[in-house]
């Protein structure tokens, strides 16, 4: 390979593919039993870290940033005046291979612009992972983007090749999607997504009976949605995603919070903040309802529809609950131990084992790892000491803000002020 | 406070003949000590202990059926911390679980089980970022080289999850800092040591040893380093909190341009 000319595309099409966040190389099965190249099972490595601190995981490219659609949001957009480059299948086997032999990916992550049609778009993407797979005896991770609109037949070989497939929704809201990205149609999203959850209950399915039944897309589906580009609030976004979540079995999804690209003037204007913390806190509330426990409708609803922005939205969810509290950290249930702010899965299941051999006290949970600053008001243990003022939670939140610090506080203090 | 001192090879099965050795003579006030990294306290006797595997065996057995086994695994992980007085921790730990008729391995109560955890941990972490920060070479006798110079001495923890990884090519990793390494061969590990070059620099690509096409590789993958950046979200706290800079002496994305 002309190593000039491809390390110009890999600068182009990196670049390109960056805004992309879903970056996990977990969950896969796919054990390195031909001694082959590689080895995908259960836990992903992150190989290094960007200067922004995002993980590097997977080689994340585009295969071509040619595009025929124009929505206003992405970078690719028909009608940017950007560099444009695109791979042969062989460049990204290679670079593919190369770097996963010294030990710098743990496999790649494949997406494109759309040239010509979906599906012929779609066959060159499955073209790479099934030479990765065949022809290079290649078990690392393989993350594919489904392009909407492609074909039931191509959607059935992509997920025998690769371990994820994606297909991004972007836009939260139909008539958000009908303002950015017009030449886009919303059934579309939903047809390949739909092809790959269906494959994957077959496949569980058939495994069941039959052994050797081939892998279908072993680490799912996931997808991304775009924070703070179309004016969608908090709720419309986590019920999104809870709807995917519940409808389409997906993984993850991921929310990226807009970074200003474009002169548009449908969008946020360049040099606007990128929405980070909201970004976070929204993480937050993802991880609520897949670990904790948590219901969406309790986290957001239509008398809170944003989330708060100077405390997580556990601590939130507490003070607008107050009643649940305190917690009595050696009789409580499981599902109440996780709800109590500044205590996480972790210090539950320690808290779960532990206080079998004895009742527990501030000391035993402070070196468990709670974090006691928040923690504090709402529970009760094997002492006398505990929060007896009967405190309103307005009152509650600023006394804890008062003796917290936040890696926000930045961020954070002119809106204070301005209260203050 | 008179006590003796057990002296052991510093391997984990000499630490272990130590254990028995306490247990089989009843004996409190004990310190434990690896040959390597002796402490001499005043008024106290040291007595050096021979490594039985047949005593460790019997130890770790024991170990086995009063804790559960991801207990046990801490142990070890702990253990090869090498931290400064690790093994007494640890001692206190197996102390602990041997004498009690309950299963108590998991009473994080008890602060030598919390500590053995968070020492477990420690060391756990870095096991994972070595599996993640070895950058292989390819030499000019098309063997993936990569160096380490780990906290702890994690080697034994990643040697099978490199084996499986890259079963289809020769590689060695070696850990500078304790002077061994991994060699695989296509069919076996083997545990190497090696003489290098005097002043050879380690975090350089030499052109005497490696292969043409190596330069290559590291430049696109520096690049994509660059590229896959995003500016406008620029937050090198985040970035160190990930990437400690004691790692980025070996890293070929934070090596100078070529």
């Amino acid at each position: 390979m002309s190593f000039d000319r491809t390390l110009e595309k890999l600068k182009i099409l990196a670049d390109a593919a960056k805004y992309d966040v879903s970056c996990s190389s977990s969950g896969s099965k796919r054990t390195n039993t031909n001694k082959g190249l590689g080895n995908a099972t259960g836990m992903g490595i992150c190989h290094s870290y960007t200067e922004d601190g995002r993980c590097v995981s997977l080689l994340k490219i585009l295969l071509t940033n040619h595009c025929i659609f124009d929505c206003a949001y992405c970078v690719t957009r028909k009608s940017n005046d950007v560099k444009r480059a695109a791979f042969k299948v062989q460049e990204v086997v290679d670079l593919t291979i190369n770097f996963y032999r010294r030990n710098y990916i743990e496999g790649l992550f494949l997406s494109s612009g759309i040239f010509k049609s979906a599906d012929y778009t779609m066959e060159r993407l499955v073209a790479v992972a099934k030479k990765l797979r065949l022809e290079e005896n290649f078990n690392g991770y393989i993350h594919l983007k489904s392009i909407p609109g492609a074909s039931d037949e191509l959607m059935r070989e992509a997920g025998l090749y690769a371990d994820r497939l994606s297909v991004n929704i972007e836009i939260p809201t139909k008539s958000g999607l009908k303002l950015l990205a017009p030449d886009k149609n919303f059934e579309d999203f939903i047809k390949p997504m739909e092809k790959v959850k269906n494959e994957i209950i077959q496949y569980k399915t058939e495994k069941k009976i039959i052994k050797s039944t081939p892998k279908y897309a072993p680490a799912g589906q996931s997808t991304q949605m775009i924070v703070g580009a179309s004016g969608e609030n908090d709720f419309q976004i986590l019920k999104t995603a809870e709807h995917y979540y519940k409808n389409f079995n997906l993984k993850r999804v991921y929310y990226s919070g807009y970074i200003p690209i474009s002169l548009d003037d449908r969008l946020p204007k360049i040099g606007t903040e990128v929405p980070m913390l909201r970004e976070n806190r929204l993480y937050q509330s993802d991880w609520l309802t897949r670990f904790y426990g948590f219901q969406t409708n309790e986290i957001v609803n239509l008398n809170h529809q944003n989330l708060d922005l100077d405390i997580d939205p556990k601590l939130s969810w507490a003070l607008r609950n107050l009643h649940e509290f305190p917690v009595d950290v050696n009789k409580a249930s499981k599902r109440m131990l996780a709800r109590i702010p500044g205590v996480g899965m972790k210090s539950v299941a320690k808290i779960l084992m532990a206080r079998k051999y004895r009742k527990l006290n501030w000391e035993h949970l402070k070196k468990i790892g709670i974090a006691f600053n928040r923690a504090q008001y709402f529970l009760v243990c094997d002492s006398n000491l505990f929060e007896r003022r009967d405190l309103s939670a307005k009152k509650l939140k600023a006394i804890i803000l008062k003796n917290s610090n936040s890696k926000y506080d930045k961020l954070l203090s002119p809106q204070l002020n301005l209260f203050s | 406070m008179t006590g003796k001192t057990l002296i052991y090879d510093g391997s984990f099965e000499g630490f272990l003949s130590c254990v028995f050795y306490v247990f089989e003579y009843k004996l409190a006030n004990i310190s434990i000590q690896s040959e390597f990294a002796i402490q001499n306290a005043l008024f106290s006797e040291n007595v050096t202990i021979i490594t039985n595997t047949s005593k460790s065996d019997r130890v770790w057995k024991g170990l086995k059926q009063k804790a559960s086994s991801i207990s046990s695994t801490k142990i070890y992980y702990a253990f090869l911390s090498e931290q400064l007085g690790v093994e007494n921790v640890l001692l206190n730990y197996i102390e602990y679980i041997f004498n009690s008729n309950e299963k108590v391995d998991t009473d994080f109560t008890q602060p030598s089980v919390l500590k053995t955890s968070q020492i477990a941990k420690n060391v756990s972490r870095e096991k994972h970022r070595m599996e993640a920060f070895v950058r292989f070479k390819l030499t000019k006798d098309n063997i993936y080289f990569a160096n380490i110079e780990p906290d702890f001495n994690v080697l034994p923890l990643i040697s099978k999850h490199f084996k499986s990884r890259y079963a289809d090519q020769k590689w060695v990793i070696y850990d500078i800092k304790r002077n061994y390494g991994l060699f695989y061969d296509l069919k076996t590990l083997e545990i190497v040591q090696m003489d290098f070059p005097k002043n050879f620099d380690f975090s350089k690509t030499d052109k005497n040893f490696f292969s043409e096409e190596e330069f290559e590789f590291q430049k696109l993958w520096q690049n994509y380093f660059k590229s896959t950046n995003i500016t406008e979200r620029k937050n090198m706290k985040l970035h160190v909190q990930h990437v400690p800079k004691r790692y980025w002496k070996y890293l070929s994305e934070k090596q100078p341009k070529f």
